[in-house]
């Protein structure tokens, strides 16, 4: 077994309250869902758009992180698969998907000393 | 509120959930002694309770371990507060203490345990008030709470209510725990109140909660039901208008509840089916008996006896065995009385119960023998648990000095 952080990317915009309460009960039944199966290796977090970009030697601090709509980091959480390709497989019934966001999914990398 | 928050904590977390309850209650008093009491003081509680639990989630989020079957649902903001909505939402409370019930039964416990348990949990009893319900000490119930905590912390969840495998097995210790928190507030030991129909009537409403559940509406629950009934429709009557403890033998009849009693009636032909005579049908057609009677007099007390009798096959106690002297002497004479409360084996049981003392007494002022009445009715003062018994010997006690003198 093998860690994958998946990174969600895309955020939801022009939807009614009521739409994003659906949408966040799809979310729910995803987590619970990957709970069930026993695969959350780190639950992490939804993260808010908006934030600082620290930069280069200089330390230059920037509102960020200014990404496109559908690129902006929404969030993350790292899951336990087999391989690569389970670890996709799983990330598909994301609900991010669904309203134009998308799944990254990126191994774990092991640093050996 | 204890249990929905168990239920997101985990048992071995259940000092946590009553501290998270604690917390709510004191917020409310602060806020509500500044503002005033809210409309709807209850969802007030209970949302404030919740902000509580997240509070302390966001604060100890991976600090401890939580309800195992939730596994990193409560860590994550993803799902953290669509949890606690959820374990708060109506439905989940409503089947909460129930499965709190049956998760107090835990096989690995004595019936005692389950029977503390629940009324620590689910009723919020104090130590001593359940060493006085259960007739233990103090250290005993404290070790017994502290023990069956820790069993209840080892076991991975809280009681399944849509397995019905462990109903059968858990459904008697409930029933019993049940029972004993109406008796508890029936003949209560409570030192200011001889009686608190709060706890009948928490009795009253967990017996509903089973009867509502398909798996536990057997008729053993439908006898405990009403025993109840039957039992709570004498509540009017225990306290006479000056405030005095008022013995069955004293009772003004027209107080009773009709329509309690008319309930425990039904109760108890609804009990009326399978094959097992259980001790809650026993002490239901006891209360039937004595509330179809329009007095002492009018009492079947022959068939009182042999009732008990049956019972006392089932539930050899000597509270039952000298409730049954007390019957066999209403059938045949007081003498008869002293001798079949002589014959009970384990006597020395009874020494601390004030009524073993009072029931001799009366026997004794009966028979004229003042003295000796006297004595026994001194010995029930002494042991005289709160102001309605102590007051009630009292009248007893000069009943007997007055009838030698006059």
């Amino acid at each position: 077994m093998s860690e994958f952080t998946y990174l969600f990317r895309g955020r939801q915009t022009s939807s009614s309250p009521d739409q994003r309460q659906k949408h966040l009960e799809k979310w729910v039944a995803w987590f619970k869902d990957l709970n069930g199966k026993g695969v959350i290796k780190n639950p992490g977090h939804p993260l808010e758009d908006t934030g600082k970009v620290v930069n280069g030697s200089q330390k230059t601090v920037k509102d960020g992180p200014f990404a496109e709509a559908k690129d902006v980091v929404a969030g993350f959480i790292v899951v336990e698969a087999k391989d690569l390709a389970d670890a996709v497989e799983l990330s598909k019934g994301c609900p991010i998907l669904e309203v134009g966001g998308s799944v990254e999914v990126r191994p774990v990398q092991i640093m050996n000393l | 509120m204890v249990a929905a928050l168990t239920r997101i904590f985990g048992f071995h977390n259940l000092a946590l959930a009553e501290d998270v309850v604690q917390e709510a209650f004191c917020r409310a008093t602060e806020v509500w002694a500044f503002r005033g009491v809210p409309e709807n003081p209850s969802a007030w509680l209970m949302a404030t309770a919740k902000n509580c639990a997240l509070d302390l989630l966001r604060r100890e989020r991976t600090a401890r371990t939580y309800a195992p079957e939730l596994g990193h649902l409560l860590e994550s903001e993803w799902t953290l507060a669509p949890m606690i909505e959820e374990a708060f939402a109506p439905n989940a409370i409503r089947d909460d203490p129930l499965r709190m019930m049956f998760s107090c039964c835990h096989p690995q416990l004595a019936e005692e345990a389950h029977v503390a348990l629940i009324l620590h949990i689910l009723c919020g009893f104090s130590v001593d008030e359940i060493a006085n319900a259960l007739v233990s000490s103090h250290a005993a119930i404290a070790k017994r709470i502290t023990r069956g905590k820790k069993t209840l912390a080892k076991s991975k969840k809280l009681f399944d209510v849509t397995a019905p495998a462990d109903f059968s097995s858990r459904l008697p210790s409930v029933h019993t725990a049940l029972y004993l928190l109406f008796n508890e507030g029936y003949h209560g030991a409570n030192p200011e109140f001889a009686v608190r129909s709060d706890l009948c009537r928490e009795a009253m409403r967990l017996t509903a909660v089973l009867l509502e559940h398909p798996l536990c509406a057997i008729p053993q629950t439908s006898a405990l039901a009403a025993l109840m009934c039957l039992h709570a429709a004498r509540l009017p009557a225990r306290i006479d208008a000056s405030g005095n403890l008022s013995s069955l033998f004293d009772q003004d009849r027209s107080a009773w509840d009709q329509q309690l009693i008319a309930e425990g009636i039904s109760f108890l032909d609804r009990s009326a089916k399978g094959s097992q005579l259980s001790e809650y049908h026993l002490e239901a057609a006891i209360a039937s008996v004595h509330a179809s009677a329009r007095g002492i007099e009018d009492t079947d007390w022959a068939q009182i006896v042999s009732l008990y009798d049956s019972l006392m096959t089932i539930r050899q106690s000597p509270i039952v065995a000298l409730n049954r002297a007390i019957a066999v002497a209403q059938r045949d004479s007081p003498e008869r009385g002293i001798e079949e409360i002589q014959a009970i084996a384990d006597r020395d049981r009874l020494s601390s119960y004030p009524f073993y003392w009072a029931a001799l007494g009366e026997f004794e002022l009966r028979s004229q023998r003042y003295e000796s009445a006297q004595e026994h009715f001194r010995s029930a003062l002494a042991l005289a648990r709160n102001d309605a018994e102590r007051s009630f010997f009292n009248r007893r006690l000069k009943a007997s000095q007055t009838t030698m003198h006059s």
